[in-house]
């Protein structure tokens, strides 16, 4: 059954795909969004877990939606609180509080280290910012554009000045860990550094490329994180009514099964239930290797390139872990207002590393770091009032468990990160009166993302800006006519940003659409 | 050998007590890690063989692999540049496979043995790039050097050989067909295919069967002037039949380390495999784009004259005042049997049109003391050698 034709379809509902897919229609184009979920959002839903209580599924707070996504779609999204501070958690209750550029519990040494810190990579951020919000060039091209913006490149990284760009360059492939041992005391204020740059990544802190990671995640607003009033369904849902609102056709619950090549070039997409819609152009907001591998297939690509799509790192290692809780827990020495913020556990970097260590060979982290949010302090819709919700992002849960995930497996590590969080909060197991715990392998079956990764590839540099996700798939073109990728696997990468989405539409519009 | 066995020094070919016995200079070079012999008595006696009676050369060190499964048409149609669904099983076709970029790997033959299995046959080893090929195909690839024990029979006389071995029915064999006989039990694959560019068929058999099939071969050609050759005498052949050989005509993309070292089909002369209204192939997009906007290097062929081969020179456009070569020579030779002094060379384009005139400059020494000439040379179209017979089927009596 072959339905009318549109000049582009989307595959999946993602964020990206919603940002592009509005982006296009906006430019006049007929787009046609197929999203297998029932939810639009992809990993950034809201969703009940428990009798009650609902929480962001995947990700959880907002903090890299980028000002340029947000202006191109007039994006406003509620926030429910904004400006979080990070609570990096000591079993003494001597916390560190990171607020924007200034930390308090550390020296006055580690605090003016910080407050220097923080002004460098803020400058490098900014830096990376402008970079991210646009296709990366290519090299050993002849193309004005690619040209254009690799001198621009080049000429903003020397205008840092002769010291800072010296700096630029030392730190950029680096680890987080020698730049935090090197800088601070505070093994607390060591361990929330690390954390961060490793959040959603097969990396440890002594990785390389954990620098780049770092500097990603403050690019686009400093790292400024919010809680998004309604959780990250509700971003979602407001792209979607932007999208519409273009002319957008949206239509969750159709899987698209494959995207159908005729002549060497794509012609559309087939979706579960056999329905086939129509269209020269089909971007796909899935993962580059489901992309390139599954909806496509090899055989339509050149082998080169189909073994470089096979060699993609994407192996996911974060996990997600919600309790609904009976009261508000209580963690030591944390007021109520303190406990809105985000919490993380970190002791120290020794701590973040060793987390790591087991994920090398397919094991969890027996004691892993944790992100904790209880979004419910300031959002009275997730769960029953006087009820709250935890939300934790889980790290090391590696996707391909050496012993397979099963109800056992998932069931001791839930409880090894509840025990690793009542360290904090005794008396927290108690008041759990209903849990979900998404694995990798789950967020992988759940929203379809290859290695359950948060990236859809893993973001280091062998696998960032020109040779995102791949060469020879780095402007979101792929060697198949009319077939683009707009998700977290293409340049910049993952989070809740919009700039593949928005890099995505602006590369296909500058190349037109047939 | 045990194929699961790691070969220690150097391999033996099934068809070895046999050439052994018949060599009398003692002259022996690896080929793939085989035991080869350069010439057996005499290279330039062994090259006449070749063109006046029936050689037997030994090619089981040439690299084969065998593609099985229900994707084997088109997986090879994906690999090669040329369209394979056109070739049916019972024939071969000669091919080149690109790397993305569209730079030649390598040439060789495919063999379509039976529905959905193919042999591919390569001067170089590709199992590594053969496998990722796989990716997406429901396809086996084997390698399969060591299991196959092969002969080139080659020559005039080649079929009046096999003929009187007891298989007339191949004189119904056409150039690039294959076909399937009984040879004491055993399965012999005989394929009328060759680099001699000459009337000539090969062998594939069984190891096992080897050395019965090398004395069959010669007790049916004694009356034929049967010889076994070496690969000099082969080389001479195949500069004749204008024939590429890997590291010579090209470098296989992947060795290549600068930029620019490789070739692509387009500049081997070999547009005719390339088959743009395949939707997909390795290489297709770099070569459309380079047959948009034109190709670097251009394959020559060429005459030159005098006598002196001119190994190794560098091509000029014009006979004095060069500011740089235009190109240089890949192959040289005397050819006997064309009385004529011939080379493949590779030159940048525009030059070397056919039809076109070149200057090559050429080395010799006499006596210690060393000449330089420059030599008027002509680019041809066709191969220097195309005998008549080389296509005729059945083939004459010889």
């Amino acid at each position: 059954m072959t339905t009318d034709k549109y000049d582009a379809i989307v595959v999946g509902a993602g964020h990206n795909g919603l940002v592009c897919a509005a982006l296009l229609a906006k430019a006049g184009k007929r787009v046609l969004v197929l999203e297998a979920n029932d939810q639009v959002g992809g990993a950034a839903v809201t969703r009940p877990f428990a009798d009650g209580y609902s929480t962001s599924a995947c990700a959880h707070l907002l903090y890299q939606l980028q000002p340029a996504v947000r202006k191109d779609l007039g994006l406003k999204p509620a926030l429910a609180r904004d400006e979080l501070a990070t609570i990096a958690l000591a079993e003494s209750g001597e916390h560190v509080r990171l607020d924007g550029n200034s930390v308090s519990g550390v020296s006055d040494e580690d605090a003016a280290e910080y407050r220097a810190f923080r002004k460098r990579v803020n400058r490098y951020a900014d830096l990376l910012e402008t970079y991210l919000n646009m296709a990366p060039p290519r090299l050993g091209t002849k193309d004005k554009r690619d040209l254009v913006t690799l001198a621009r490149l080049g000429f903003d990284i020397r205008r840092l000045g002769k010291t800072e760009m010296r700096e630029f360059l030392r730190i950029i492939g680096m680890n987080i860990f020698d730049e935090v041992v090197e800088r601070f005391d505070s093994g607390l204020l060591k361990g929330a550094i690390s954390l961060d740059a490793v959040l959603g990544t097969h990396l440890g802190p002594r990785s390389p490329n954990t620098m780049l990671t770092y500097l990603y995640r403050l690019a686009g607003g400093h790292g400024r994180m919010a809680i998004a009033a309604g959780g990250l369904g509700a971003v979602s849902d407001e792209l979607a009514h932007v999208a519409r609102g273009a002319g957008v056709t949206i239509r969750t619950g159709m899987p698209v099964r494959r995207i159908v090549v005729e002549n060497g070039r794509v012609a559309g997409v087939e979706t579960e239930d056999g329905t086939r819609f129509s269209s020269f152009t089909v971007i796909s907001n899935a993962d580059p290797k489901r992309t390139i591998l599954d909806l496509v297939g090899a055989r339509h690509f050149e082998t080169g390139f189909a073994r470089r799509a096979t060699h993609l790192r994407a192996k996911g290692n974060a996990a997600k872990l919600h309790l609904a809780l009976d009261a508000l827990p209580e963690f030591r020495d944390l007021s109520k207002k303190e406990l809105g913020q985000r919490l993380v556990i970190a002791p120290d970097e020794n701590y973040v590393e060793r987390a790591f260590n087991p994920a090398k060979y397919g094991e969890t982290s027996p004691a892993p770091v944790v992100e904790i949010t209880i979004p419910s302090l300031a959002d009275d819709t997730l769960a029953p009032t006087g009820k709250h919700v935890l939300s934790a992002v889980v790290q090391y849960a590696p996707h391909a468990l050496r012993e397979g995930w099963s109800d056992g497996t998932k069931a001791a590590f839930e409880q090894t990160v509840i025990e690793t969080i009542a360290r904090y909060a005794p008396g927290l197991g108690k008041l759990i009166i209903g849990s979900e715990l998404l694995t990798p392998a789950d967020i992988e079956r759940e929203f379809h993302i290859t290695g359950g990764h948060w990236h859809h590839a893993e973001l280091t540099l062998d696998q960032f800006l020109f040779v995102r996700p791949l060469n020879g798939a780095a402007q979101y073109a792929l060697p198949l006519d009319g077939l683009y990728l707009c998700g977290a696997g293409s340049h910049p990468g993952g989070g809740v940003s919009g700039a593949p989405g928005r890099n995505a539409a602006r590369a296909i519009l500058a190349r037109g659409i047939e | 050998m045990n194929p699961t066995q790691v070969a220690q020094g150097r391999l033996h070919t099934p068809f070895h007590s046999r050439i052994a016995a018949l060599d009398t200079l003692n002259n022996w070079h690896t080929w793939k890690g085989y035991t080869t012999p350069d010439a057996l008595y005499c290279a330039d006696l062994e090259y006449f063989a070749i063109r006046n009676a029936t050689a037997v050369f030994d090619l089981t060190p040439m690299t084969k692999y065998r593609i099985t499964g229900p994707d084997a048409e088109a997986y090879v149609n994906r690999l090669v540049t040329r369209d394979m669904t056109k070739i049916r099983p019972g024939r071969v076709a000669y091919a080149v496979w690109c790397d993305d970029a569209g730079q030649v790997l390598d040439d060789g033959t495919i063999f379509h043995l039976r529905p959905g299995e193919y042999r591919l046959c390569s001067q170089e080893r590709h199992f590594a790039w053969l496998t990722a090929a796989t990716i997406g195909f429901d396809v086996t690839v084997k390698h399969e050097t060591a299991d196959v024990a092969a002969l080139a029979v080659q020559g005039p006389t080649s079929f009046s050989v096999l003929k009187a071995m007891g298989y007339p029915e191949l004189g119904e064999l056409k150039p690039f067909g294959l076909a399937h006989v009984d040879f004491q039990g055993a399965e012999l694959m005989v394929s009328r295919t060759g680099y001699t560019g000459d009337l000539g068929y090969e062998l594939w058999i069984e190891p096992g069967k080897a050395e019965a099939l090398w004395d069959a071969l010669f007790e049916a050609g004694r009356l034929y002037g049967i010889r076994a050759i070496g690969t000099e005498a082969l080389e001479h052949a195949r500069i004749e039949a204008g024939f590429l050989a890997a590291y010579h005509e090209f470098l296989p993309a992947d060795e290549t380390i600068r930029t620019g070292r490789s070739r692509s089909p387009l500049e081997l002369g070999l547009e005719w495999t390339v088959d743009f209204k395949k939707p997909v192939f390795n290489g297709r997009r770099a070569l459309a784009e380079e047959a948009k906007r034109g190709s670097t290097w251009r394959l020559v062929k060429l005459d030159i004259e005098g006598n002196k081969p001119a190994h190794n020179s560098y091509i000029f456009a014009k006979p004095k005042n060069n500011r740089e070569a235009i190109g240089f020579i890949t192959s040289a030779a005397w050819s006997p049997v064309c009385k004529q002094n011939i080379a493949l060379g590779t030159v940048r384009t525009p030059h070397g049109k056919p039809g076109d005139t070149v200057w090559v400059e050429i080395y010799y020494q006499r006596e210690m003391h060393w000449s330089r000439k420059m030599a008027r040379a002509t680019v041809v179209d066709k191969p220097f050698w195309f005998p008549e017979r080389r296509g005729a089927t059945p083939p004459g009596p010889y």
